[in-house]
């Protein structure tokens, strides 16, 4: 592999292993403060691709309107959703959840078939982000890609600095590591899940809207992503974003070489990974505590 | 579950028995489409079975049972010579070897992960497993393969059942179900089966009782790939073709479905949700019912899901206790007020 | 005072959890037909102490001997099966099963046979036998057939402790057994405890100090993971260090 092949790679891994900690940082937060495993997650990046597709035409093609009006619809759905549904899941063991977060999968699907379709479609990537850098004499590596990691890493900072920064972010780290005692000292809990779910929900929303353009829009791509997420979320353990972070670099960079190098094997070196890790360490690299 | 146990098996044995009966009746009645059906029904009733083993006996959820299913049925396609039949006697142990292999891997790894992590782990697995055979050439990607040729059941020379048969397949599969569900039965009874009811209980307190928790979970994890493997066995029999969807997480969801619909901790539980589940997505796919909406039979089965875990969580098979026990609320509040 | 060798030898015991210290450098030992009792303030580590010397957690240094044989490397479960059982604060019994199960169940370490998968568990009769033994000797035999979830709590302490004897181990680490119990309850326990001394060494962390001095041959006080003294009651009761750190004015 030459340097501008390998760089390009790189390029690849980062953006994918970052559009995963979108995802993934939502599922994990969900988790460790509420303690909901939701498996309606990925469905959440499904609908962001769709929003994308089907709100385009809405705003003559306007991409930052989309995503703006992308954002605030996923909010106001989270909220509801976590009021509606979500909530009655809290008290409930895991095999509960699971069953009933399967169902709800079942319903966004079926949902999204009868208001969109059931068809593959292509959104395209906004005009002023469709060059292209040139890397080395031959290749040329496309803007809107590193619009995309730049996009995950402002975000990703901009959670850093919520969780570590504010009052809300103690909240939620001190909701993650020990829940009966956030209630006792009469925070708000029910208005905390409620954001935090809305919050978690907006991530994928956008994670799946600004992907679109690049991964194309699929029925199956809620799916996919749900289990690349839980495979980053046993790694670097649950309930925590940091542990997400790293976690969703390295799949992308294994996922992406992978790949590469051994195209026969498909996407199964995640998984060698997973179960390397397992072997090694089970509780997930980056536990923490 | 042991408190009255003489009460308890004398009040829970005639459903069971009531159920073979009819199911050996049902051939009399009826051919073609319902016979056909009737014997997938067995057949994912032998799969809940094998899921019961380790969600419902030893309390480990797993979210990628289908692997060893479809795994199974693969092998069994594979390992068929091109142009023959292959003895059923070699082939479906080996199938079942395939399937309890993959499940003894798995459990070695996935068994050192406890609660969420389980889930994640087993369906990432699964996931793995359904990979190889969508996208490589091995099990035809994602068109599947056809098993040229059904397994004879050759006995010293003599052919004893024509699988080929619906009639005498049907009966093949349900003597496997009562097999299986008897084993299972004395299973649960006996000195392993009584740890791993320790072990769903409290696993912490049978360590420190000296019980090595790891061996046993790990072999009622690869027993129940094995039964998996065996109704994957059966199922490539019976249609002659096997794809990739069989190892998707939703036959592992819909497997899972099964127990808590049927109703966890009891064996009959698992078959009667096999049934339920059956006839539920047989009703909503049935557009006399449902006219053009029948398409959309997943949001129905998905909404129908959610209405049962959270009014049902012990099944159908615990509604009588349901029933009672909030009779006896409303009679004590009657009481009361 | 046993002259013979301790059944349990805890050496320099240390168990760290990061930054923090949980049990710092405890040494003791556990001699046959002797009460030992651990005591201190909260988060003393004593209950840290139990789950070490237990095989439920790892030790960070030191050594742990049982019966002669160093055990610091073996899982709890083997260390089960060389003689030392225990028995938890928070109550650990099996709610579904009967009384009798419970103890069926755990005596049935000693003897597993797993593979046997054709006959009943219910007809093993060396589980069976240890399980009848360890209800008569706890008293809970008349009730053998209720479901455990079913008990009051100090008829769950009882048969916590009924799960514990039920292997017949010859080390008993018990954790709390006291935990919760009125007056008469607490009574027919120590009464339990004193007659479960001949041929076993028991090791009894508790926190109500009546009992600890009424019943107990010897004494390890502990504060922030160290101990602080040891000896025969009387010893202990008169240190200073005990009564500045733990006793506090009442015994001044």
């Amino acid at each position: 592999m030459d340097l501008p092949t390998f760089l390009v790679q790189c390029l690849n891994a980062l953006q994918y292993g970052l559009l995963l900690f979108l995802v993934a940082s939502g599922l994990t937060l969900i988790f460790g403060i509420m303690g909901v495993i939701n498996l309606a997650h990925g469905s959440f990046y499904m609908i962001g691709a769709y929003l994308a597709f089907s709100l385009a035409p809405v705003f003559g093609g306007n991409f930052a309107a989309t995503l703006a009006a992308g954002l605030v619809l996923a909010v106001i759905f989270g909220y509801l959703l976590e009021w509606l549904f979500v909530s009655y899941l809290y008290e409930r063991d895991h095999l509960q959840q699971v069953l009933m977060t399967y169902g709800l999968i079942l319903v966004f699907e079926e949902l999204r078939s009868i208001l969109v379709d059931n068809d593959v479609h292509g959104v395209p990537v906004p005009a002023w982000l469709s060059g292209s850098v040139q890397l080395g004499d031959l290749m040329q590596y496309p803007v809107y890609r590193l619009a995309i990691s730049a996009v995950c890493l402002a975000v990703a900072a901009g959670l850093y600095f919520v969780i570590a920064r504010t009052r809300l972010g103690m909240m939620v780290r001190a909701g993650s590591s020990n829940r009966e005692m956030v209630q006792s000292l009469g925070i708000n809990i029910k208005f905390l899940y409620r954001v935090v779910f809305a919050a978690g929900v907006a991530l994928a929303v956008l994670a799946g809207m600004i992907a679109a353009p690049v991964s194309s829009v699929y029925p199956g791509m809620g799916a996919q992503v749900l289990i690349v997420c839980f495979v980053v979320v046993v790694i670097g353990g649950i309930g925590s974003v940091r542990g997400a972070f790293l976690a969703a670099l390295l799949v992308g960079i294994v996922d992406t070489f992978g790949k590469v190098l051994f195209p026969q094997a498909a996407g199964v070196a995640i998984y060698l990974l997973m179960a390397a890790i397992l072997l090694w360490k089970p509780e997930g690299l980056f536990r923490q505590g | 579950m042991h408190a009255n146990a003489a009460a308890v098996s004398a009040r829970h044995h005639w459903l069971p028995l009531v159920v073979v009966g009819l199911l050996m009746l049902f051939p009399l009645a009826t051919t073609g489409f319902y016979l056909e059906f009737t014997s997938k029904v067995m057949i994912l009733a032998i799969f809940a079975l094998s899921l019961e083993l380790l969600v419902g006996a030893t309390g480990l959820v797993s979210l990628g049972h289908a692997a060893f299913y479809g795994i199974a049925a693969y092998a069994t396609v594979l390992l068929s010579p091109m142009y023959g039949a292959a003895g059923v006697f070699w082939i479906l142990p080996a199938a079942i070897a395939c399937a309890a292999l993959y499940a003894f891997c798995v459990g070695a790894l996935a068994l050192r992960t406890k609660g969420v992590y389980f889930i994640m782990v087993t369906l990432a697995f699964a996931q793995m497993a359904y990979y190889v055979f969508h996208d490589t050439k091995l099990g035809g990607g994602t068109d599947g393969i056809y098993l040229n040729f059904k397994p004879e059941v050759m006995l010293f020379g003599a052919r004893i059942v024509d699988l080929g048969k619906p009639v005498a397949f049907y009966y093949v599969v349900l003597a496997c179900l009562v097999l299986v569900f008897l084993f299972l039965a004395v299973l649960l009874e006996s000195r392993f089966g009584r740890v791993l009811a320790g072990i769903r209980s409290n696993e912490q307190r049978m360590r420190a009782a000296g019980f090595a928790t790891f061996p046993y979970k790990w072999a009622a994890f690869t027993l129940a790939g094995a039964l998996a493997g065996l109704a994957g066995f059966l199922v490539a029999v019976k249609d002659g073709f096997v794809n990739p969807e069989m190892l998707s997480w939703h036959e592992s969801g819909a497997v899972l479905l099964m127990l808590i619909l049927g109703g966890m901790g009891r064996l009959s539980g698992a078959v009667l949700g096999a049934f339920a589940f059956a006839l539920l997505q047989l009703f909503f796919q049935w557009d006399g019912v449902f006219g053009n909406f029948a398409r959309h039979w997943p949001l129905m089965l998905g909404g129908t899901i959610i209405l049962c875990v959270a009014f049902m969580p012990n099944g159908l098979i615990g509604l009588p206790g349901q029933w009672r026990a909030w009779r006896a609320r409303k009679a004590a509040e009657a009481a009361r007020g | 005072m046993a002259d013979a060798a301790p059944l349990l030898r805890a050496r320099s015991v240390t168990r760290r959890f990061g930054g923090l210290t949980a049990v710092s450098d405890v040494s003791l030992d556990l001699a046959e037909g002797e009460i030992h009792a651990v005591i201190g303030t909260n988060g003393a580590g004593k209950s840290t102490l139990i789950n070490v010397l237990s095989g439920e957690i790892g030790i960070t240094s030191g050594t742990v001997e049982l019966l002669g044989n160093d055990v610091t490397k073996r899982s709890q479960p083997a260390r089960a099966h060389a003689g030392l059982g225990r028995s938890y604060q928070r109550t650990t019994i099996f709610p579904r099963f009967t009384v009798f199960e419970n103890c069926r169940l755990t005596a049935q370490a000693t003897r597993q046979r797993p593979w046997n998968w054709w006959t009943a568990a219910a007809s093993c009769k060396a589980s069976t036998a240890l399980a009848r033994e360890a209800l008569d000797r706890t008293g809970l035999a008349v009730i053998a057939d209720r479901a455990a979830g079913l008990l009051s709590h100090g008829e769950k302490r009882q048969l916590e402790i009924a799960m514990c004897i039920a292997t017949r181990p010859r080390v008993l680490l018990l954790d709390e057994p006291l935990a919760g119990m009125g007056a008469e309850e607490t009574e027919r326990m120590l009464g339990l405890l004193s007659g479960l001394k001949a041929g076993h060494a028991i090791l009894l962390v508790e926190h109500d100090m009546d009992a600890v001095f009424r019943v107990s041959d010897r004494i390890t006080v502990m504060v922030n993971g160290a101990v602080i003294a040891s000896g025969v009651p009387a010893a202990v009761r008169a240190d200073p260090e005990v009564q500045l750190a733990y006793l506090g004015e009442v015994n001044a």
